[in-house]
């Protein structure tokens, strides 16, 4: 099952022809994804060749859905580009876009995430590094060779620590692990997350990975209270991290009291969440609660 | 990015937004000039990009020329809230009836922009949306639609602004979009006198995502008090100055935030945030290596790369490379973990530099950075 991503999954890489998308294609072909064709109007027509594996390319993700029933698209082109790039994709009715282009303005963000949402087109990201289903498919950039499928469900805001939690828990596997992406806005939530790992059969607990900034960790707490009966476990990166400076992600800033590490480190535990102290640390908890569970 | 009060004054003014007359400078004598310009008398306010400048001194009527002047040499350098004061902005003083407080503000977890608007401005509005809720009107904006005539009247409708705000309203947002803004606020915006809606005070937050179609925006805007993090800059690193002494380098903005939670749990302080990104080349390492050395507050260095998309050995060969041109003056503690691990842990155990350590745990690892650094 696994969520959003399975091998069934038939992807299309936008900007699949530019260096970061041919890197990442090959190597998304390598774990096994099922890329069924690029997207670059001026390319129409060509292919590339992947090793063993020539991929056409398509003059739009219009024409690519045509040819192949792609569901998914990978979203790797400049950020002046990526919002005409998703409109595209949510107009011809692509079922998922992940977004991994970094740095993209604020008020692009808003309006192609609205847009794909009236459309019925999930946004994952955008600044995000993907999302995995071990042994089934990858659409992204998170490394595959890292880990294996397993009852774990992870969702996270940073990259790194994706991985870093992948290879602790590596000999525990995963269902699906999905980077939602570091920007202040992104078109799918740790709650949309959690919802989709409770109902999803092959998970059996939930890592959330959140961090400084804005209030949703917070309102993940406030779901898993009502909604989320399978046991999760946490991380929160940013407790030594000093008020209104950003860190990286363009998320991850504090201003005032909220959004504070501790406030959503209070709010998680308060509704049952196991919050570890460290990667490491969260592993640990993660390996408890799954012992106690059987 | 934050712009200063003089800032947001000028895009208010372009975009058709009525602004009390002002000029700004940095030099008492020319302060007294503009006042003479002005009318004489002048407010004179600090231009620094923090809150309360009010309440510490930073804003002070000034009756001629002359006390403009010497206004003008008391606020200057003065220190708000570690902000030093490098110009003074001189404005015409308004004849205030009412105060309003107008903004759009970004609502991270609706994924669309915010309208606030109270009447009740001049003060804190966090303060007023505590203690009187119903005091604040809050309207979302549909990311489609922006904020047309009709959207502005049903904001100035709801916060019980006057219908002549409907104008600015519209005009305010077209500076959030057109200005690729963040945030616009308006506190207070006023009604004066004889009837005119004024923007008294403005913050402006610019998003430096869209500085590739922002031509216009000043490199000024980007200038870093903090030496080392201006030399960090220069060399294209996402380097955060802290005030601790273990230096922190790592892969991933989230990976380094925990780093430095966990050298933390440690007991040490970390000295700077500095996120290398996923490649981690020998001249990356090399450029943030040399920074954070040259900090002289660091007693030892924690290097945590996770090597998911690259692999170890060639992170590795990186550092061994990047201590063949900067001259390592502090004990240098590396944990490198995920792809090819092992193989890059025998590079540097191969390179058997005396100042490297190697930890094969991040939480090893930031144990040994702390304790190199408070014992040193």
């Amino acid at each position: 099952m696994a969520i959003h991503l399975t091998k069934e999954s038939k992807v299309l890489v936008q900007g699949m022809t530019g260096g970061e998308g041919m890197k990442h294609t090959r190597r998304m072909l390598a774990a096994g994804t099922d890329v069924v064709g690029g997207v670059n109007p001026r390319k129409a027509g060509r292919t590339v060749d992947f090793d063993d594996r020539a991929v056409p390319v398509f003059g739009s993700v219009a024409d690519g859905i045509q040819a192949t029933g792609a569901d998914v698209t990978v979203v790797f082109v400049p950020p002046a580009f990526a919002r005409s790039a998703v409109v595209e994709a949510a107009d011809a009715g692509i079922g998922l876009a992940v977004v991994i282009t970094e740095g993209i303005p604020v008020h692009d963000s808003v309006a192609f995430t609205a847009y794909a949402r009236r459309k019925g087109t999930r946004v994952i990201g955008p600044n995000c590094p993907g999302l995995i289903t071990p042994g089934q498919s990858n659409a992204g950039i998170i490394p595959a060779d890292i880990t294996k499928p397993g009852p774990v469900g992870l969702v996270s805001k940073s990259g790194t620590l994706t991985y870093q939690l992948m290879y602790e828990l590596r000999d525990i596997g995963f269902s699906t692990c999905v980077g939602i992406g570091g920007d202040p806005v992104v078109g799918t939530t740790h709650i949309d997350c959690l919802a989709a790992f409770q109902d999803d059969p092959d998970t059996d607990l939930v890592v959330l990975i959140g961090e400084i900034g804005g209030d949703a960790e917070e309102r993940a707490a406030a779901y898993i209270r009502e909604h989320v009966t399978k046991p999760v476990v946490a991380y929160i990166a940013g407790f030594t991290a000093p008020e209104g400076r950003t860190m990286g992600h363009a998320g991850a800033i504090v201003s005032g009291s909220s959004g504070t590490a501790r406030a959503k480190k209070e709010a998680l535990e308060a509704v049952g969440v196991r919050v570890g102290g460290t990667p490491t640390e969260t592993a640990r908890h993660v390996l408890a609660v799954l012992e106690a569970g059987r | 990015m934050d712009l200063y009060e003089h800032q947001a004054r000028e895009l208010f003014e372009e975009h058709g937004i009525v602004v009390p007359a002002a000029e700004v400078t940095d030099s008492p004598k020319q302060a007294r000039g503009i006042a003479r310009r002005l009318g004489g008398r002048v407010v004179v306010k600090a231009q620094v990009k923090t809150g309360g400048r009010g309440k510490a001194g930073g804003v002070k009527l000034a009756a001629d020329p002359a006390a403009a002047e010497l206004t003008a040499r008391q606020i200057l350098g003065m220190d708000i809230k570690g902000h030093t004061v490098g110009k003074v902005m001189l404005a015409q003083p308004v004849d205030i009836q009412d105060e309003f407080y107008v903004s759009y503000v970004l609502d991270r977890a609706a994924g669309r922009f915010l309208a606030i608007a109270s009447a009740e401005g001049g003060m804190d509005i966090e303060e007023v949306a505590a203690t009187r809720p119903e005091a604040v009107a809050r309207i979302p904006v549909d990311p489609a639609e922006g904020v047309t005539s009709a959207t502005a009247a049903r904001i100035a409708d709801a916060a019980g602004l006057p219908p002549q705000s409907v104008d600015v309203l519209v005009r305010l947002w077209e500076v959030l979009v057109r200005e690729d803004a963040l945030l616009v606020e308006v506190n207070p915006l006023v009604r004066t006198g004889d009837g005119r809606i004024m923007a008294l005070d403005g913050k402006v937050t610019l998003d430096d995502n869209a500085r590739f179609r922002q031509a216009r925006w000043g490199s000024e805007d980007t200038a870093h008090e903090d030496p080392l993090e201006a030399s960090a800059a220069a060399k294209g690193l996402n380097y955060v100055k802290l005030d601790g002494e273990v230096g922190i380098i790592g892969n991933g903005a989230g990976l380094v935030m925990s780093t430095l939670d966990v050298v933390a749990g440690c007991g040490a302080r970390p000295a700077n945030f500095l996120d290398i990104g996923g490649g981690a080349s020998a001249q990356v390492m090399a450029d943030g290596l040399s920074v954070i050395l040259s900090d002289p507050a660091v007693k030892s260095v924690f290097v945590n790369v996770f090597g998911g998309i690259t692999a170890c050995d060639a992170v590795a060969d990186g550092i061994v490379q990047a201590l063949g041109t900067v001259r390592l003056t502090k004990p240098l503690v590396v944990r490198l973990d995920g792809n090819n691990a092992a193989r890059g842990r025998a590079v540097l155990d191969a390179h058997a530099h005396p100042l490297v350590e190697q930890a094969t745990t991040m939480d090893g690892a930031a144990h040994r950075a702390a304790e190199l650094a408070t014992t040193a």
